[in-house]
């Protein structure tokens, strides 16, 4: 089962590997990790999406407190959180119906074109994971020349915290 | 206020910490630091090999109880303390060990002497720090040493780049430690120990299953009190050997692998089973589905991720193993019916456990040579009174110590349980001679594992002391040698020793005494003359070759499942 983790860590050169390294210690999985700077400078989020059952997530959230440079390790469940992954995708089009038709389906997962040139295209996706896996699926006949994911950032929503 | 360097900056933080001992190795990264440590009251031992630095420090840590420092210089001398700290770290021992490193300048270059020390250890020590600027320098020292003996304990290391310690600055008296996301639970919640102690009231067959987090957390008394109060009988793993008296009627003596008949047997039919300070082990719990497989398990542990790791627990306890069981101890003053009702009510599991005793007894047979057994009960029985330090190699030395010495005072008992290093013992055996120069130090040794770390005989004739190290030899690498034996048809594939230096001469060589015993009948006297020599002493003792250890619980078998002979 997925499991999304979001940890607060002390923003210090060799926090990454720390968490890093417990993961492949321990054989856990990463599926994505990002990391970044909070509104505090001295502190930086990471968003980990990870899966295992129940006892892993619960070794995982434990083996994450233990480090010293982590201050706080929220594990969020579905109900209560908001989880956003952004892509950016470049296709190879050459313009005619193909573009058109392309354009079409991009407005309909209310992408965003970033560049438009005489050979390719650069579309922005952003959304949850459900929109952006349908996405990924109906662009895929498209001939799509590279693809960036972020991996998923989330927040847990103010409104169901217990 | 005058400006210091690096190097006296960390010597004032060692002297407030209340350092006064440092095993070390000097080289080119660290030349400033021992520039002025003849300055400091630290004393430092020079050893032979830095991994032995930090098995000394280790050793000194678990016979005082203090932190254990040790420093080395850069690149090799750094990746030599990896193995002490991977030791360390497996059995929670606090240490804080120093290593220097290049220049900040050249870090990342590929320098003369240049490791990424910090990389390489990050998974085997509690944290790890790279200083930067001098001016960081104090506060993270002091970080390093709350890290390493707060919570649950644990190694420590600070790179310390050449320019750092070198570099000066103003030393901040007493700057405050930062660490946001460090605060270990000392306090076991009352409700989680009231539940408990009703449990425990209930039992019919319950067992204390005792580590070495008890021994850590100094609370040997406690737990004692607790079990003689409520009469329950107690086995320690490897690592709790000492925090119960094994001449108790209570005590079962060890679990798992090479557990006793009667504690293997007593936890694999326990109706309560009470962890204090263990963590589940495989060699303590073997097959872990029939690991008291009918009981409930309470586990008292200041580490979560231990709790329910390996065995799901009923009521787990997060906090200081202390604290918990003065906690319990106070219970029982304020419930004296449910105490009283409790002790006499397991009557039957004891006569039970006392039937289980006189069945498989720990035994060897007598014979013309030597049995390695017979040596630990003589060790045992000769040093009884004088609360000797114990330490040991790896293999079957240590089964055999582990079974056939009576233990029963707690931080008596030096062993590398969690990774099982060969070439602890000795360097082991320094540290906690160092600590306590007046007591008899002891390093249960054998052939093969003492040669590892054989050349700190060296260190131990400089600084005179006197630790007596036993070698049961018997010419092979005995414990895989044994597993080649039961389970790959005596295929004893290169675990032959027989080129082994003469270990008389070797002892005389580096200038302590060196004796030898071939016959059983030599045994008791030539041990007497090696424990009243006053100095450092090698005995070789010739021993039975093929001897097994036993009980043994194959590898992922049920603990009671044993081979008995």
């Amino acid at each position: 089962m997925k499991h999304i983790i979001s940890v607060l860590v002390e923003n210090e050169f060799g926090v990454l590997s720390r968490i890093a390294s417990l993961f492949s210690g321990r054989g856990f999985n990463i599926e994505s990790l990002t990391v970044a700077e909070t509104e505090d400078k001295t502190i930086s989020s990471m968003t980990i999406v990870t899966h295992g059952d129940d006892h892993i997530i619960e070794q995982i959230t434990k083996q994450l407190n233990k480090l010293i440079n982590v201050i706080k390790v929220v594990e969020l469940t579905e109900s209560v959180q908001m989880a956003r992954e952004m892509v950016l995708l470049k296709f190879a089009v050459n313009g005619g119906a193909k573009r058109l038709e392309l354009l079409r389906l991009v407005e309909v997962y209310q992408g965003r074109v970033l560049e438009l040139g005489v050979r390719s295209l650069i579309v922005e996706l952003t959304g949850e994971r459900a929109k952006i896996v349908a996405a990924l699926e109906v662009l895929a006949p498209f001939a799509i020349k590279e693809i960036s994911r972020t991996g998923m950032v989330a927040l847990a929503r103010d409104s169901i915290k217990s | 206020m005058k400006e210091i360097s690096g190097a006296q900056i960390l010597l004032e933080v060692l002297q407030e910490q209340g350092v006064e001992v440092i095993f070390g190795y000097p080289g080119g990264a660290v030349i400033n630091f021992y520039d002025h440590l003849p300055d400091y009251t630290c004393r430092h031992f020079l050893v032979r090999h830095e991994q032995a630095a930090v098995h000394a420090a280790d050793g000194y840590a678990r016979a005082t109880g203090k932190i254990g420092v040790a420093l080395v210089t850069s690149g090799p001398g750094a990746t030599n303390t990896v193995t002490g700290l991977a030791t360390a770290s497996m059995d929670s021992i606090p240490m804080v060990v120093f290593t220097g490193q290049v220049p900040t300048p050249l870090i990342g270059n590929d320098a003369f002497q240049e490791a990424d020390i910090v990389g390489i250890t990050r998974p085997c020590t509690k944290h790890n720090f790279l200083v930067k600027r001098v001016e960081d320098l104090e506060r993270i020292v002091n970080e390093a040493f709350h890290i390493a003996g707060s919570g649950r304990p644990g190694p420590v290391l600070v790179d310390l780049p050449k320019d750092v310690i070198a570099g000066k600055c103003l030393k901040k008296v007493a700057e405050k430690t930062s660490l946001k996301g460090y605060s270990p639970n000392y306090a076991g919640h009352p409700g989680q120990i009231q539940r408990a102690i009703e449990v425990i009231f209930q039992a019919k067959r319950p067992v204390f299953y005792v580590g070495g987090g008890v021994i850590l957390a100094d609370a040997a008394e406690n737990l004692t009190a607790l079990a003689r109060a409520l009469q329950i009988p107690v086995t320690t793993t490897l690592m709790g050997l000492g925090a119960f008296p094994e001449d108790d009627s209570l005590s079962l003596g060890m679990l798992g692998m090479h557990g006793t008949y009667r504690a293997n047997m007593a936890v694999t039919e326990s109706d309560v089973l009470v962890a204090f300070g263990a963590r589940f082990d495989d060699r303590v719990t073997g097959r872990v589905d029939t690991f008291a497989a009918d009981a409930k398990i309470i586990h008292v542990d200041i580490d979560p991720t231990s709790i329910s790791k390996n065995v799901d627990v009923d009521i787990p306890i997060v906090g200081d193993v202390a604290d918990v069981l003065g906690k319990m101890v106070e219970l029982l003053k304020t419930s004296e019916p449910g105490t009283k009702a409790c002790a006499g009510g397991h009557n039957e599991w004891l006569a039970e456990i006392a039937r289980w005793r006189e069945l498989h007894k720990l035994s060897y047979q007598q014979y013309e040579i030597i049995k390695p057994q017979f040596v630990v009960e003589k060790i045992s029985e000769l040093t009884r009174g004088d609360n000797p330090i114990v330490s040991t190699e790896v293999g079957q030395n240590q089964m055999w110590a582990a079974q056939f010495f009576t233990f029963t005072q707690p931080r008596s008992w030096l062993t590398s349980g969690g990774l099982g290093t060969m070439g602890y013992g000795l360097p082991a055996a320094m540290g906690a001679q160092v600590a306590f120069p007046e007591r008899l130090v002891i390093d249960i040794a054998g052939d093969g594992s003492i040669q590892m770390n054989s050349q700190e005989l060296a260190t131990v004739v400089q600084y005179n002391l006197p630790v007596k190290v036993i070698i049961l030899n018997n010419g092979y690498l005995g414990m895989v040698r044994q597993w080649q034996e039961l389970f790959f048809d005596k295929h004893y594939s290169f675990t032959t020793m027989n080129h082994a230096p003469d270990f008389v001469k070797l002892a005389e060589a580096y200038g302590a005494l060196g004796l030898r015993a071939t016959k059983p009948q030599e045994v008791e006297s030539i041990l007497k003359q090696a424990f009243a020599h006053p100095g450092p002493v090698v005995v070789d003792i010739v021993v039975a070759p093929e001897e097994n250890v036993y009980p043994m619980v194959p590898a992922g078998e049920a603990i009671s499942n044993m081979l008995l002979v």
